[in-house]
This record gives C-alpha cells, structure tokens and sequence, in this order.
C-alpha cells in the first residue's frame, strides 16, 4: 500500500497552506469552541461561522465547497440526536403517535436539534479543512509546540508512521482467509457465526504478535542509529509577521461572531 | 480505504461545554498519570512499543467478520489493549488510536475527544483489566471466560456512559437513548468478547510469556481490581435501571442538581446569560459571554499545567 493512502492532506499553492500549524490548530479549536459557546437558537451568528467557514475555503484553493462535499460523515450521528425534538420544555407544535405511545415535538426541541446539527456540522467542516490545508506530521509538531504532552505526540506519530505498513498485514491476513475460504455459489460455505468471529479472533492474536514482535526489531533498529528517547526535526516551525496578522484578523472575526450570537 | 465510522464516537456539537470539559480533565489527569507510570515501567522502550500496538489496535478493527446482511461484527480493542499490555499502556495506546481518528479521519469530535477518550479507552481499559487480573491466577478457560465477558461489559458500558453524556449535554432523551446505545451495544459486545477471547488464546499458545500472572500483576495494582468490579457492578446496576426507570434516573439526576449544570450549561452561572450586577443589557450579556470564555480558557490552561508537571 502507498504511505500516502490514509493521507487527507490536499497540495495546492495558497495562503492557508503556507500558514504556521500551529496558527491553523488554535483557530480550529476556538472556531469549534466558539461554535460549542453560542447559545442556541442564534442564527445569525451560525451563519457568519458558516461564511467565515467558506472565506477559508476559497482562501485554501480547494474550492469553495471543499469541506462542505465531505461533510456528511457525522451525518449518521445525527440519529442520537433525534430525541432531543421531544424535549418537554417549550411549547408543543404537533404530536403523533407510535404503537399507544404519544410523541410531541416542542418548538424548543426543534430548535434544540438544529442546533445540534448545524454546530456539528460546521465543526466537522473545519476539521475536514484543517488536514486538508496541513502535513498530518506538521499537525502533530503544532500540538507539541502548543504544550501536548511530548511523550503523547511521539507515539502518535508512530502510529501514523506504522499504520501502512500494519493495514499491509492486515491486508496480506485478510487475503490469506479469502484464499483458504473457497465457496461454490448456492452453496452454504463457512462454519457458524461464532466460527467466523474465532477465525477474525485468531487473525487478530496472529495481527498482535506480529506488531508486537515487530516493535521489538524497531527498538532494536532505533537504538543502533543512536535513538536516545528524543525525536528530532529538520523543520523548526517560527512564527512570521503574516502569521501573527493572521491570527489576529481570524480571532477578531471569531470574536465577532460570538458577539452577534450574544446580543439580541 | 476500509474506514467506517463506529458508531460510539462522538461528533463536535453533541455535547455542551462544560460534559466535553469535565471529561477532558478526567482524562487529562488519568493520561498524564500513565505517562508517569509507563515511563517508570518501560522508559524510551515504550515509545517504538506503544506507536506500533497503537497501529495494531487501528489496523485490527478492519478485522471484521460477515454477521448477516451485509452488517459485519467490529472491534473496538480497549480491553484486548489492556489486558495484554497493561491497564496504563493501553490508556495511552487507545488515547493515540482516538486521538488520530479524530485528528485524520474527523471520527469523533476535537473538543469532544476527552469525552471518547474516556469512554472507549480509560473506560475499557478499567473493567478489562480489573476484571482480568482478578482472575489472573485460576485456570484458563475461567480466565479466558472472565475476559470474554469483561471486554463484553467494556463494550457496553462505553455505550451506556456514551448515553448518559448526551443526555445530560441535553442532546438525547434519557428514555429513548438509553434503550437504542444498550441494544446495538449488547450484541456488538457479543463479537468484541469472542474475538478479544478468541486473540488472547493464541497469544497464549504462541507467546505464553505475554501473559503470564506475575506479569498481568505487575502491570497494574490490587486497585485496578477493586476500581474495575466497582465500576462494572455500576454498569451492570445503571444499565436496566436507566432503561426500565429513565424518571428515576431523572429524578435522581435533578436532585443532585445533575442535569440542570449539564443541560443549562456553561451559563448557569451566569442566570439568562447576563451579569446580574449589569442587568438585562447588552452589555451585560457580552460581558457574560467574556466570563464564560475566560473560565473555559482557565481551566484549558490549568489541564495543560497538570500534564505539563505529569510529564516532568
């Protein structure tokens, strides 16, 4: 498999994608933090997250409907918020019911749940952005230089440096099953339920040795280059001037927004 | 390539500030601490072994096997994780796995994280292990048998919190989401016990070194035990009292002042979003909407302080 199959990173020339990650991290965070201090029911301010959302869409060269054609992945959650339609406080609009049970939807409920929804969706959409615009290695130097814990970072960009090659040999497992479970079609093929889930067991004991016993050559191999318990970089990140100026006009803009939310 | 979304994950927007807060400290605190304990156990060693059981536990939910109709039976992992490489290193190895897949994959929320970090990782790996290592010196199929029904349990009681959150965020009804999360969850937990059962039978053919007692025992204290059974029993006694008496559980809820702090939430303080020194102005309630952003901001800071002295 390439190294880059899990990759969400999209090149292109453009302002955001030369910004400072760490500069693009914090205003993820507080952009979906803001989204999180909203009260509910104020439009207006969701609709300026939603247009700050699209400026930083067009300003990335990616197109201005980018992150929204991939934003539907928290879509199936939505489902847990359903219930939320029934809230019993506010007044009711209409009601039905469902085998001797009566639902009512209340206007707080309603606007209770597209809230939810619209918050959610606008959160995923600047996450979406985020790694679209950024290295998934840059990221992670972001969040060590923004105080997470060093140790933490290290491994997970192990898990990102080992992830191919793992989904490799979960690939080669997965296709030695498949060459051993020969069917004729029309036929049934294959144990029980529980055999298949002892076979996908054992597959995973086998997948865990495997790792396990690899992590051990690559501490051995990390050591014989010197490896000390630091990991080093050639890319020292430092803030420039335009990404300061940066900063600012965004958490202005942020700023703004939360104040449109709050007055009314 | 083979991702999909599993359905304990948690989105942004879905909880209110304060529940994501909570539980970002709650996880903060038990992080930083296997840090500490981890790097007491395994020093530079642990990074190459944890990056590398991090990317098995990601790799081995792709594992999944036909159940009927198209829908496949998955694995979550946590307590699998925990019972062979220790309650702390597993905490760490599903934080990373959590941490990515929120990160890469937008699968669960960024400010939501300490929220499903907790449930599928500290959770998880608490009963796991807990309920492992009080069976660690009798026979195997007891032991394996213990295994089976604590990564079951783990499965459903990361449900069952998972409920409780969006409910007491105000998201869900307590009624209607707490019946859906234990359905889906207890069968769920069913392929998750026979696989974990099934994995830890082979690693004990292949390398019963893995997972000898004296091992098991040194990886974690008698608290883990005591910590695991009483949080499974609390699993075991919530789940049919939250599904057969939601009003109970409201009630008690209400009277503990529970569910007003998470369903008002973070302006309880701060009555109908205004200052009452200021009164019913607009700049009272901006300057609401400052306090409310300045102790969010505090308490971001006093987490990261802690971790900072955690890891030093």
């Amino acid at each position: 498999m390439h190294s880059d199959a899990f990759d969400r990173y999209h090149f292109a020339e453009s302002r955001l994608h030369r910004l400072d990650p760490r500069v693009k991290v914090s205003l993820t965070v507080a952009f979906i933090l803001g989204n999180a201090l909203l009260p509910d029911a104020s439009w207006l301010a969701l609709g300026l997250a939603w247009f700050l959302l699209l400026v930083a869409n067009d300003q990335s060269r990616l197109g201005l409907w980018f992150t929204f054609r991939r934003s539907f992945l928290a879509l199936p959650f939505a489902l847990a918020a359903l219930s939320a339609i029934f809230s019993p406080l506010g007044d009711p609009v209409f009601s039905f019911s469902v085998a001797n049970i009566t639902l009512t939807v209340t206007d707080f409920g309603l606007v209770r749940f597209a809230g939810i929804l619209i918050r959610a969706w606008l959160s995923v959409q600047a996450a979406i952005l985020l790694v679209a615009v950024t290295p998934f290695p840059d990221i992670l130097h972001a969040l060590e230089h923004l105080r997470m814990p060093r140790l933490l970072i290290t491994i997970i960009s192990f898990l990102y440096r080992y992830l191919f090659v793992l989904t490799d040999e979960v690939l080669r497992l997965l296709r030695a099953r498949a060459a051993r479970s020969a069917g004729m079609t029309g036929q049934k093929s294959g144990g029980g339920l529980f055999w298949r889930a002892q076979v996908a067991g054992n597959m995973a004991g086998q997948l865990f040795i495997r790792s396990y016993e690899r992590s051990d050559r690559i501490y051995n191999a990390m050591l014989s280059r010197g490896y000390t318990g630091n990991l080093r970089t050639l890319h020292p990140h430092t803030m420039k001037p335009s990404d300061w100026r940066f900063l600012g006009l965004a958490l202005f803009a942020l700023l703004l927004t939360q104040l449109t939310g709050w007055i009314r | 390539m083979h991702f999909s979304p599993a359905p304990l994950h948690i989105p942004d927007g879905f909880l209110t500030l304060v529940i994501s807060l909570v539980f970002w400290a709650l996880t903060a605190l038990a992080v930083g601490t296997a840090i500490s304990k981890t790097n007491q156990s395994l020093g530079e060693k642990q990074i190459p072994l944890m990056g590398v059981m991090a990317a098995f536990v990601f790799a081995a939910q792709m594992l999944n096997f036909p159940v009927v109709g198209g829908t496949s039976g998955h694995f979550l992992g946590g307590a699998l994780a925990a019972i062979v490489l220790g309650p702390w290193a597993g905490i760490l190895v599903m934080t990373a796995v959590i941490s990515i897949q929120a990160l890469l994959f937008q699968d669960g929320g960024l400010l939501v994280m300490g929220a499903n970090i907790f449930n599928m990782g500290i959770l998880t790996a608490l009963i796991g292990f807990g309920l492992y290592r009080l069976s660690s010196r009798v026979g195997k199929p007891v032991r394996l048998g213990v295994a089976g029904f604590a990564a079951w349990l783990s499965t459903v009681a990361s449900a069952l919190l998972t409920a409780l959150q969006l409910w007491l965020s105000g998201t869900s009804r307590l009624e209607i989401v707490v019946p859906a999360m234990l359905g889906v969850h207890l069968l769920i937990g069913l392929g998750e016990a026979i696989i974990t059962v099934a994995a830890l039978g082979f690693i004990e053919q292949a390398r019963p070194d893995l997972l000898s007692a004296e091992k098991t025992a040194s990886q974690g204290g008698q608290g883990w035990v005591l910590g695991g059974v009483f949080v499974s029993l609390g699993a075991v006694l919530l789940s049919p009292l939250a599904s057969a008496d939601p009003d109970g559980l409201e009630k008690v809820a209400e009277d503990l002042g529970f569910l007003g702090a998470g369903q008002s939430a973070p302006y309880n303080i701060l009555p109908d979003y205004t200052i009452p020194l200021l009164g019913e102005t607009a700049l009272s309630t901006i300057a609401a909407g400052a306090v409310g952003a300045l102790l969010a901001l505090g308490l971001v800071i006093l987490i990261g302080r802690s971790l900072r002295r955690a890891q030093g």
